[in-house]
This record gives structure tokens, C-alpha cells and sequence, in this order.
């Protein structure tokens, strides 16, 4: 649900991170807000445990600048990836405008990708959404590791309608901001339609 | 379905703010601000300076989605007031129309029971507007060529956002 406030001149959009358990969400933020001007960005607020493992979500404003004379704001926000959290990953996706699947490339966590898309479909479907319609980008992420199924294979594993993917690598930054822009992209021209 | 798109014009804005700063001079509070439930900012009125209101706005979100959800496990619809006591400031969240989240944060020159009485008027006030807001947004939605500053966005546009 874009907020958008006329009277301040404001466009607020909400874009998650979806993933498997330690595929990289947290990671994407943490390049997002080392690379972006101090300026553009709020605090990055994490709610983890004490092993750093995200334990409600992790929150990154953006103020990327003015659109057809609105300020448009990003909010990112990650769910946490590990299964028993799926609760809290329900609420994180109220109000979503755009999402980001990430993606672990290791062969070993191709199961825990698809889970997770799975749990993501039902999760959406359960808030009204379809994951058809919702603007929407895959990343492989991890493209570093040894081990890695070939990005075409995991396309043909994971895709789920044809979307826009992105091979990365968070630690680096590789493929973060494409990501992102991508889905940002989506999102606005979203509204155009509206 | 999801909730429909929430659309503020400058005179709901301009009502919401005039409630906002009523509510923090009746209840002698720091800070009153608005978020929707999803974590954005709508208005806030107070001693602003200091406060990153952004990081507040989505922290109050989250917790009031949290409350939302160990309330339905208890079998209640949702917890309509939250109240967090510090050492000197403490923070009293209510829930607007089902929709929106009021926040006013207070010290020791007001009391738990004065905000209270506070919020319960102004609730009313702000569940009016909202109403009003909404309805004006279904009414001009079905205005099938409904001008919005966003049909002509183009690629440039959004190259620029990310230009640097």
C-alpha cells in the first residue's frame, strides 16, 4: 500500500527482503546503508538475537529524492528467515509494495530456497496479495561460494512468473543496488497504472 | 484484500495536525504523532528536534503488529491500548479507526490517566477525518481519468533516484 501524503508531498513505499534462513537479507541492507550518502538514509534498526540472527526485522529508511516533485521514501525492510519465525514474517509483509527474493546459491540450501518461496506465496496470499501481480525480483545471491548450482538452473528452480533476477553477492555489493532498483522500478511505475 | 491506498489532502492533513497539537497541550505531552499501521509517519506535533521519528514510527509499527498478534492467539480481537513506563518518559500507544497508530509520548508534568482522557476525544476526532478521508477516496477513485502526478513517471525518473 504506497502511502502517499499530498498535502507534505510525500510517496512512501514499502520494500521486503524474503529468503531463506542466512541467504543474505540482512547482508543487502547493511551494503544498501554503507553505500548510500548519510544524508539519504535514516538509522538501520536490526531486531536480532545475540548470534546476530534477525529475530523480528531488520529496517532501512531511504530518502532517495524528489519524483515529479514528490520526496519518494523507501522503507527495506527483512523478514527472518528461519522457519519458526513465520509469524512475525506475516505481519512484516502488511502493507508491502515490492519484494526482493533472496536467494542462497549453495546447492545444499536449494531446498530451503523453495520452502521459502513457498511460505512467501502462502504468506501473501493469506494478506491479500498475489505473488503474480506484486512487483517483484529474484536475486541469486552468494555467487562467490564453491558449491553453487548454475544460475540457469536455479532460474529454472525458483522463478515464479518470469521476473527480473539478479546474480550477487551481498558481502561485495555485487548485484545489490540492481536489485533493488529493480523493484523500486517496478513499484513506481506501478502507479502510473493506478 | 490488502487496505486500499491511503490518499491525505492538504485539509484532512491540516485537521489531523490541529488535533495532534490540541491532544499535546490538553494532555501536557512531549511528542504526539500518527503512524499508519504499516510504519509510516502521517503527522506529528512536539519537541521533534531530537527524536528520529522515522526509526519510531516503524519500531511502534512492529510492535503494535507483535501485540496485534499475541492478542488473536488469546482470542481478542487486538490490545486497543499499549503502555510502555520509563524512568522519566513513557510512551502511550492507541489504535485509530483500526488503521491508524497514535502515539504521545509524556514525562512526570503529565499523568497516565490525563493522557488517557486526552486520547479517548481526540481518537474520536481522528477516526472522523479518516473516515472522511476515506470516503473521499473511494468517491474520486471511481473518477474513471483521475489525474495523478505519477501517470507520467518515466525511466529517467527512476534512473535518477538511483543515479549516485
Amino acid at each position: 500500500m504506497v502511502f502517499i501524503n499530498y498535502a507534505a508531498r510525500e510517496l512512501n513505499c514499502k520494500i521486503v527482503y524474503y529468503g531463506p534462513g542466512l541467504c543474505g537479507k540482512t547482508t543487502n541492507l547493511r551494503h544498501v546503508y554503507d553505500r548510500t550518502d548519510a544524508a539519504a538514509r535514516g538509522r538501520m534498526i536490526s531486531l536480532a538475537t545475540d548470534t546476530d540472527r534477525t529475530l523480528f526485522f531488520d529496517f532501512l529508511p531511504l530518502d532517495l529524492g524528489p519524483v515529479r516533485g514528490f520526496q519518494t521514501r523507501f522503507h527495506l525492510y527483512t523478514v527472518p528467515g528461519q522457519v519458526f519465525y513465520d509469524a512475525s514474517r506475516k505481519l512484516i509483509l502488511k502493507g508491502v509494495d515490492g519484494l526482493i527474493f533472496v536467494a542462497d546459491s549453495q546447492e545444499a540450501r536449494m531446498e530451503a530456497n523453495v520452502e521459502s518461496i513457498r511460505n512467501l506465496d502462502k504468506n501473501l496470499k493469506e494478506q491479500g496479495y498475489d505473488i503474480a501481480t506484486i512487483p517483484y525480483a529474484l536475486q541469486l545471491n552468494k555467487r562467490d561460494l564453491p558449491a553453487i548450482l548454475p544460475a540457469d538452473e536455479m532460474s529454472r528452480l525458483l522463478k515464479v512468473k518470469g521476473e527480473p533476477t539478479f546474480e550477487s553477492t551481498a558481502t561485495t555489493g555485487a548485484g545489490v543496488f540492481e536489485t533493488l532498483k529493480e523493484v523500486a522500478r517496478q513499484v513506481l511505475m506501478d502507479l502510473k497504472k493506478k | 484484500m490488502p487496505p486500499p491506498d491511503l490518499f491525505l489532502y492538504s485539509d484532512e492533513f491540516q485537521r489531523i495536525q490541529e488535533i495532534l497539537q490540541r491532544l499535546r497541550q490538553d494532555s501536557s505531552a512531549n511528542v504526539v504523532f500518527l503512524v499508519d499501521k504499516n510504519g509510516q509517519q502521517i503527522a506529528a506535533v512536539g519537541d521533534l528536534e531530537t527524536l528520529d521519528t522515522t526509526s519510531l514510527a516503524s519500531l511502534t509499527a512492529g510492535n503494535v503488529a507483535a501485540t496485534d498478534g499475541l492478542a488473536r492467539l488469546i482470542g481478542e480481537r487486538e490490545f486497543s491500548i499499549l503502555f510502555h513506563e520509563g524512568e522519566k518518559d513513557h510512551l502511550h500507544i492507541s489504535i485509530v479507526g483500526e488503521r491508524v497508530i497514535l502515539v504521545v509520548i509524556f514525562d512526570d508534568r503529565s499523568s497516565l490517566g490525563l493522557v488517557r482522557l486526552r486520547v479517548r476525544r481526540a481518537t474520536a476526532e481522528l477516526a472522523k477525518v479518516f473516515q472522511e478521508a476515506a470516503a473521499k477516496g473511494e468517491k474520486e477513485s471511481l473518477v474513471a481519468d483521475l489525474e495523478t502526478p505519477f501517470s507520467e513517471i518515466t525511466e529517467e525518473d527512476i534512473d535518477r533516484l538511483f543515479s549516485e
